[in-house]
């Protein structure tokens, strides 16, 4: 806990983004969350990939569940719209968002015990509805609101922090969501900045359902030597697939990989993901692909990280259910009700 | 203001070189040297040989560092920063490190914060010798070199704050130290009653030399005296700070001026200390000085009259020549003797004027009109008596080297009217009384030739110190030389080596008091520097003893002390605790903070979360950690908030009060 409000004053040379605002205009209030939290760290990532893309805070809603990762919202992004919603109910109130206003940027935020164990019927139903949100679970793998039990994603070989050993078989949510049919599946680690920030832009950018399965060591409970999802544990057993590099739109492509080895994938809005491979039998366009090698790194006690898979010819659910372009906010008497003589059209076609 | 390289000490401009981390051992932290001179055209004239020279003999040392470590044209990587040596950390302190006295400024405002006003003042009078008197008319170099003034906000009123020490103690006699019983035998005399010398009377007497000081006038404390009108300066607060030292038991001869010191060398002292400052005010020798001689007055000596109360009375229309100090308070001082009209008139532009800001300010505040551009041509006259003066007006224009020019514009010459001239363009040391067969060495502009370290002149006996050493300074310089002095006055009488100069007493300690609490307050104030409340006009000009400022209220002091950043409360960074979360990096207000792969200084400032642009400041440089990265802390715009340590888990990053007393001879 820190007493003291972050200091306003900021480094004279701080830079400003297109909309003239400096990273630090994309901050939130100052954490609570214990000195050393992964979940800060992916905050900070939140903050910078906004500021890199110039996003508008007014554009953008913060959802979230329970937990010490649910409670990471409030400190990014404090301009921006928020809901904290009932413990593993994120995705219902983010569907319900959606279907309002389809054009915001849906950021959900949850954890390991929000979204595998309470929430995880909501957490699969959204993946199979391709609900259009950049879904971040900060997987520590325990409970550490509760004081350190084990959550449904900690690895079985992984022991608490008192030596208790783990009975049950972890959730590989990165995994379950590539069987659902999420359009993109990413892992990182909060400890990698250079990694984590293009892959948190392109999974905003993604139209459909985005997970971001990131790793963020707990370092009250669960950043031990017995544990397998402590910073240094990750850092020696981190397999990354990809070098990732986001190119929004209109900008030249910088990444210069060796020929073969890099693939290009365009979003939705025309922006580019240029992706450098660091295993050349790795695919992230090939679904059973990916969760063979997601299975296999598992055996062998790797972390695989990166984007693990993409699918950009995916529809998101308000193209499949036709929704409406304009929230609902905004539809006026004159679209929703379509007047007599339409409703006259349309009986008489029902004869 | 093309000001690269170099920094305005008082009134004279300095060339000063950055060194590389890895050179520091050799070369130490930057190199420098006075360039003599109060114009910034000449000083940007003289620089660049000075930096070359400077810069090459940082390639030498740097071929020769190579060299040793085996080395050709490898990648360099920057060194581990060694905190161990006193200099780093005390560089950090930027106050601290610019004051000529190093005064632990921090420290003392904390007590301030505190109303700790006793203490407070004796941490001032430790290192400085007079905190009420330096509280009101120091040259302050401390504040420019404020933090604040890096993240674009105006420097603590540090100044004013010393002040604040002084007014609002307790009463200080049984704190200070006593002369003991019985002298050690050794006698020193000291020539000049300033702040030079009585600096080393209180440091040579609590040791137990027997000190005998040798004044002019009839009263001792020089310059500050003298020159410094009571409007500024109320004789009061002189006359304690001062008799604080006479009162240590200092034999004093007043009223004795030394006529020749091969005389004087015959009588019995062990060393001898020079302390006369520069008290010679320089003369305007122009069309019509001398028929009107009778109402032209020089500046410094117009200021000494008035102090010991000569002179009472001055013309209704007064012209002052010049754009330092001295005509500040010669225009100011002429006001409240019954002037009706006051003029400053200088030969530059009024961007260029040698007068600290604030003491333009505070004539400009009394409707003091200042005339720029005007080069005074003859003084005008009629039946023996002044009556005016003429002065061509110029333009300044620089060449493209940067040299500066008056050239006189097509205008028509400007009469003004006066019925006294005060003459305060400057003034000189002077040194008649020295003959020159004794053994002390004379060298450029007829000033002694004095080792900037020791003080010491060519005579071995004889020392000197404060303006008589290097010409005008402000008081602060002359406590610096006086501690210096004292030291080699000490080894010198008792046959030590007076290069071997003693270390400075260093402290680190934590401040942690619980999980997330220090010992000291690290939320950043977001005041804006306060005004210290006047005195109102209708009194103060009426009046040579009123003083003007009144000082800050407590209230005032206190909402003042909390702009100060507390920058001797370090980040200290332990490697071995570090598990590179990041945590410090985000948290960090002002981005200071960076773990990175290592390589050459340059490339490493610029690939810094914000570039470090600003060489003077030193990047914290750690060990190496187990990922290979290196933790880089750039300590230009930190602002010890602490928050890198209250959001580290493992307690690598701990914020510890550094205290760095500089070496003083007791």
């Amino acid at each position: 806990m820190t007493y003291i409000l972050k200091p306003v004053n900021h480094h004279p040379n701080l830079e400003k983004n297109k909309l003239g605002l400096t990273r630090r205009d994309y901050e939130g209030t100052i954490s609570t969350l214990c000195a050393g939290c992964g979940h800060d760290s992916i905050s900070a990532a939140i903050i910078e990939a906004c500021y890199d893309l110039s996003l508008s805070s007014d554009q953008i809603a913060k959802l979230s569940g329970i937990g010490c990762s649910s409670k990471s919202p409030s400190y990014f992004l404090n301009q921006a719209h928020a809901f904290n919603s009932v413990h593993g109910r994120m995705p219902s109130v983010a569907t319900g968002a959606n279907l309002g206003n389809q054009n915001l940027l849906y950021l959900g935020v949850s954890g390991d015990g929000d979204t595998a164990s309470i929430g995880i019927g909501q957490f699969m139903h959204a993946a199979r509805r391709q609900l259009n949100i950049t879904y971040f679970v900060e997987n520590n793998g325990t409970y550490g609101l509760t004081k350190g039990q084990f959550s449904a994603t900690n690895d079985q070989e992984s022991k608490s922090k008192y030596g208790e050993d783990n009975l049950f078989a972890p959730i590989d949510l990165a995994a379950m969501a590539i069987q659902l049919g999420a359009g993109f599946v990413g892992r990182s680690f909060s400890g990698d900045r250079n990694q984590l920030v293009p892959l948190i832009k392109a999974a905003m950018k993604f139209k459909g359902f985005a997970l971001l399965d990131i790793i963020s060591p707990c370092v009250a409970f669960n950043n031990h030597d017995g544990s397998t999802k402590s910073y240094d544990h990750i850092r020696e057993h981190n397999l990354s697939v990809s070098n990732l590099d986001f190119v929004p739109l209109g900008k030249e492509i910088k990444a210069d990989y060796k020929e073969g080895e890099q693939i290009d994938v365009p979003l939705h809005d025309g922006a580019l993901l240029s992706l450098e491979k660091l295993s050349k039998d790795y695919d992230p366009l090939d679904k059973k692909q990916a969760i063979m090698k997601l299975n296999e790194a598992e055996k062998e006690g790797k972390v695989l990280t990166g984007l693990l898979y993409i699918n950009p010819e995916v529809k998101d659910h308000t193209e499949i259910l036709n929704i409406s372009d304009t929230p609902l906010n905004q539809l006026s008497e004159k679209e929703l009700c379509p007047g007599s003589k339409n409703l006259d059209s349309v009986n008489s076609s029902l004869n | 203001m093309d000001t690269k390289y170099l920094f305005k000490r008082h009134n004279t401009y300095w060339v000063k070189v950055a060194v590389p981390q890895n050179l520091r051992k050799e070369l130490g932290f930057d190199l420098r040297r006075s360039l003599k001179t109060h114009e910034l055209s000449i000083a940007q004239k003289l620089r660049d040989a000075v930096v070359e020279e400077f810069k090459s003999k940082i390639f030498a040392a740097k071929d020769g560092l190579n060299k040793k470590n085996g080395k050709g044209s490898v990648k360099t990587f920057m060194p581990v920063t060694d905190t161990s040596n006193p200099q780093y950390y005390h560089k950090v302190v930027d106050c601290q490190y610019a004051c000529p006295a190093h005064t632990p400024v921090p420290e003392y405002i904390r007590k301030i914060a505190q109303q700790e006003y006793t203490e407070a003042y004796m941490i001032n009078w430790e290192s400085n010798v007079f905190p009420g008197i330096l509280g009101r008319t120091c040259d302050r170099p401390c504040e420019p070199a404020c933090r604040r003034t890096r993240t674009h906000e105006k420097p603590v009123a540090i100044c004013r704050l010393k002040r604040v020490a002084a007014d609002y103690r307790d009463d200080v006699s049984h704190l200070l130290p006593k002369a003991p019983d019985n002298t050690n035998g050794k006698k020193i005399a000291l020539i000049g009653g300033g702040p030079a010398s009585l600096t080393v009377a209180r440091d040579l007497l609590v040791i137990g030399y027997e000190c005998t000081l040798f004044e002019k006038d009839h009263k001792a404390g020089g310059l500050m005296r003298t020159n410094i009108p009571s409007f500024r300066l109320p004789v009061e607060v002189l006359d304690e700070e001062v008799d604080q030292i006479l009162d240590m038991g200092l034999k004093t001869k007043f009223n004795s001026e030394i006529i020749s010191m091969k005389d004087f060398l015959k009588e019995d002292f062990d060393a001898v200390f020079v302390g006369t400052g520069a008290p010679k005010g320089r003369d305007l020798n122009i069309e019509g000085r001398k028929e009107a001689s009778k109402n032209i007055h020089i500046g410094i000596d117009f200021l000494t009259s008035i102090a010991f109360e000569h002179i009472n009375s001055i013309g209704k229309k007064v012209i002052v020549l010049g754009g330092g100090n001295t005509a500040m308070d010669c225009c100011r001082s002429s006001l409240r003797l019954g002037a009706e009209d006051v003029k400053v008139v200088v030969r530059s532009p009024f961007s260029q004027m040698k007068a600290s800001e604030w003491e333009i300010e505070d004539t400009m505040e009394e409707n003091i009109p200042i005339f720029e551009n005007h080069v005074p041509k003859k003084f005008l006259h009629s039946n023996g008596k002044l009556s005016g003066m003429e002065f061509q007006k110029v333009e300044a224009l620089f060449d493209d080297e940067g040299n500066r020019s008056l050239v006189p514009t097509d205008e028509e010459p400007v009469i003004m009217e006066c019925d006294d001239v005060l003459v305060a363009i400057g003034q000189d040391n002077s040194f008649e009384w020295i003959e020159r067969d004794i053994g002390i060495e004379f060298g450029e502009w007829d000033m002694p030739v004095v080792n900037s370290t020791t003080f010491q002149s060519t005579h071995p006996k004889i020392f000197f110190g404060g303006d008589a050493a290097w010409g005008p300074e402000n008081i602060i310089w002359a406590a610096a030389h006086g501690h210096q002095a004292a030291i080699s006055i000490h080894k010198f009488c008792h046959n030590e080596d007076i290069n071997d100069r003693p270390e400075p007493g260093t402290n680190l300690i934590s401040q942690k008091m619980g999980l997330h609490e220090w010992s000291y307050d690290n939320d950043i104030s977001q005041a804006k520097r306060f005004l210290v409340p006047k005195t109102d006009q209708s009194i103060s000009l009426k009046s040579l003893k009123v003083e003007v400022e009144k000082g800050f209220d407590e209230k005032l002091a206190m909402e003042e002390a909390q702009r100060c950043l507390n920058c001797d409360v370090q980040t200290v960074f332990s490697e071995s605790l570090c598990i590179e979360c990041d945590a410090c990096v985000d948290i960090c207000p002002t981005d200071c903070i960076n773990f990175m792969f290592n390589g050459p200084e340059d490339e490493i400032r610029k690939n810094v979360r914000i570039p470090a642009l600003n060489i003077e400041q030193d990047l914290l440089v750690s060990k190496i950690l187990p990922t290979k990265r290196t933790m880089f802390k750039d300590e230009d715009v930190c602002l010890h908030c602490g928050l890198c340590a209250e959001r580290c888990p493992t307690g690598a990053w701990d914020m510890q009060t550094f205290l760095y007393e500089e070496a003083k001879v007791y």
